[in-house]
C-alpha cells in the first residue's frame, strides 16, 4: 500500500528537530532510516501529520570509545556498527539485522526507539547496561536501558523527544547467539551475554515485551569460572527465568527450549571472547 | 516538494509529494520501470537500487530523502549499444531468471556484492542474496550466475 499523506520537515539540527516535533503536538514522528517507520506507514498502522527527517543533522554518526564505553551517534547505521571493532558484541549483533540493504539505512537510535522485543540492538544495550542521551523541549536527559524499554514497541520517550547518542559499555567478554527462521529474519530467540568483571549479564530477546535480563542469582557471579558445568547451570536458569508467550513462530515451550540452547551457545561464545586489551581504532 | 536526483548519471528535477517513495518516483515520474515493486514494505527486495553506491530498498526511502543523491538502477547496467552487463549475461546463461519480477533487485544486489567482495564463496553469495525473494527459480540458478560472473571477472582481471 501507499503511505498516507504527511508533511515533511528536513531537520538541520537537534534543536530544529525538537522544535518541529513540538510544533506538531503529538502528531509528529522522527524519520531516521525508515526501515521500520515506512513499513508502518505503508501498512497504515500509523498516520502522523508530520515526519521530521533527522538524516541530515550533522555530527550524529560518530563512533568513539572512551574509558571503556563506546559513544555512538544516533545516526550510526547498522552497517557501520557491524564494521567497527571497538565494541565487538554490538558489531556481532548488528550483523544479524536483516540484510545489507536494510543495514545500509537502519540506524542504532531508530532500532532502540522502535523497541521491537525481538530486535538485536535493544538486547545488547540492556546486556551492557547502556544508556541513551535524549534531547527534548525542556533540555536533555539520560535514560538507562532498564528505563528506556517499557513494552513491545513502546519506549519511555515522549513524542517530542529525540535520542541523540548511545552509550555502550564494552564488556570484558561477550557472546551472542540467535535463532531465526531464515537468514536475516527477526530472531525467534536471541541471547546477548556480557561479562563485566565477575558478573555475567544474560539478556534474552523474543521472549517478553522488552529484552529480558535473566535473574540467575549467585550463579551469575562467575569469578573466572565459565566451565561447562557453570554454563549448563546458567542456561537452565535462563530457561527457568523466562515466561514466553506462544505465537505463530513458536510455542512457549519451544521458545523456552531455544532460550536454553541459545544461552549455551552465547556463553560458549563468551568463553572464547576476551575484551581487546588495547582500544582498537 | 522540489528535488534533484541523478539517476544513472542523468540529472532530473522533480516535484513530488513527501509520501512518494523513491521506487514510485523512479517508475511513475521518470518512467524508469526497470525497478520493480513487490511488497512495498521492505521484505521482497524487488525494488533494490543503489543510492550513493549503497544498496537500499527504494520502497522504504522517500523520494524527498534522495534529494541530491545519485541513484543507480538496472537500466544503467547494459552499455549504450545494448551490450549486457556481465552479471546480466551470467543470469541469462545460468537460468537465473524466469518471470523476471525479482531480477532487477537481484542484479543490483549482486552488483554491490561483487563491488565490495570480488571473489565471494557460494555461502557468502547465498547469505547476501537471501534478502531478495524469488518465486520462480529455486535460487540455484541465481547463485550460479553470481558465482560465474565473479569467476569471469577474477579470471579476466588476472589474465
Ligand atoms: C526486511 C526487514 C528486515 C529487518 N530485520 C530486522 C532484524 O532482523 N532485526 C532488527 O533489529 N531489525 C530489523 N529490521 C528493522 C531495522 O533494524 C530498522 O532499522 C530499525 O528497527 C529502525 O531503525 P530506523 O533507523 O530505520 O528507524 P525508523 O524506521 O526511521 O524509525 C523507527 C521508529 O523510531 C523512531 N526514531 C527513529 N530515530 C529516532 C531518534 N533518534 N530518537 C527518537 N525516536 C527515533 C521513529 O520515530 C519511529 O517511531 C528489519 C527491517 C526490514 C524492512
Ligand atoms: S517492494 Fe521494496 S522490498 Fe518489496
Ligand atoms: S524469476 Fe520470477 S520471481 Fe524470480
Amino acid at each position: 500500500m501507499k503511505c498516507p499523506p504527511f508533511d515533511y520537515h528536513r531537520a538541520t539540527s537537534v534543536a530544529d528537530a525538537v522544535d518541529a516535533l513540538q510544533a506538531a503536538g503529538d502528531e509528529g514522528k522522527i524519520l531516521a532510516g525508515g526501515q521500520s517507520l515506512v513499513p508502518v506507514l505503508a501498512l497504515r498502522l500509523a498516520r502522523p501529520a508530520v515526519l521530521v527527517d533527522v538524516n541530515r543533522i550533522p555530527g550524529l554518526a560518530g563512533l568513539e570509545r572512551r574509558d571503556g564505553v563506546l559513544h555512538a551517534g544516533a545516526l550510526v547505521r547498522h552497517l557501520a556498527l557491524a564494521d567497527q571493532r571497538q565494541h565487538p558484541l554490538a558489531a556481532e549483533a548488528a550483523r544479524w539485522i536483516g540484510h545489507t540493504a536494510i543495514r545500509s539505512r537502519g540506524t542504532l537510535a531508530g532500532s532502540l526507539a522502535h523497541a521491537d522485543p525481538a530486535a538485536e540492538l535493544p538486547a545488547v544495550l540492556r546486556a551492557c547496561d547502556g544508556a541513551v542521551q535524549v534531547a527534548g523541549p525542556s533540555g536533555t536527559r539520560r535514560l538507562r536501558a532498564d528505563e528506556l524499554f517499557v513494552g513491545a514497541l513502546q519506549s519511555a520517550l515522549a513524542d517530542t523527544e529525540m535520542i541523540t547518542g548511545v552509550e555502550l559499555p564494552v564488556p570484558d567478554a561477550w557472546g551472542f547467539a540467535e535463532f531465526a527462521r531464515r537468514h536475516g529474519d527477526f530472531a525467534v530467540v536471541s541471547v546477548a551475554a556480557a561479562r563485566f568483571g565477575e558478573r555475567v549479564r544474560i539478556v534474552v530477546g523474543g521472549v517478553a515485551g522488552v529484552p529480558h535480563l535473566v535473574d540467575a542469582g549467585d550463579l551469575a557471579t562467575v569469578d573466572g569460572d565459565v566451565s561447562d558445568d557453570r554454563v549448563t547451570l546458567l542456561a537452565a536458569a535462563a530457561a527457568d527465568d523466562v515466561d514466553p508467550a506462544s505465537d505463530l513462530h513458536g510455542s512457549a515451550g519451544y521458545r523456552r527450549a531455544l532460550t536454553e540452547q541459545m544461552t549455551l551457545r552465547a556463553l560458549a561464545d563468551l568463553a572464547g571472547h576476551l575484551r581487546p586489551v588495547r582500544e582498537p581504532a | 516538494m522540489k528535488i534533484t536526483v541523478t539517476v544513472n548519471g542523468e540529472r532530473h528535477r522533480l516535484d513530488v509529494e513527501p509520501r512518494r517513495t523513491l521506487v514510485d518516483a523512479l517508475r511513475d515520474d521518470l518512467g524508469l520501470t526497470g525497478t520493480h515493486v513487490g511488497c512495498e514494505h521492505g521484505v521482497c527486495g524487488a525494488c533494490t537500487v543503489l543510492v550513493d553506491g549503497e544498496p537500499v530498498r527504494a520502497c522504504l526511502m522517500l523520494a524527498v530523502q534522495a534529494d541530491g543523491a545519485s541513484v543507480a538502477t538496472v537500466e544503467g547496467l547494459a552499455g549504450d549499444d545494448g551490450t549486457l552487463h556481465p552479471l546480466q549475461e551470467a543470469f541469462s546463461r545460468c537460468h537465473g531468471l524466469q518471470c523476471g519480477a525479482c531480477t532487477p533487485g537481484m542484479l543490483m544486489t549482486a552488483v554491490h556484492l561483487l563491488d565490495t567482495d570480488p571473489d565471494p564463496g557460494r555461502e557468502t553469495i547465498r547469505a547476501e542474496m537471501s534478502g531478495n525473494i524469488c518465486r520462480c527459480t529455486g535460487y540455484t540458478g541465481i547463485v550460479d550466475a553470481v558465482a560465474e560472473a565473479a569467476r569471469r571477472r577474477v579470471t579476466s582481471e588476472t589474465s
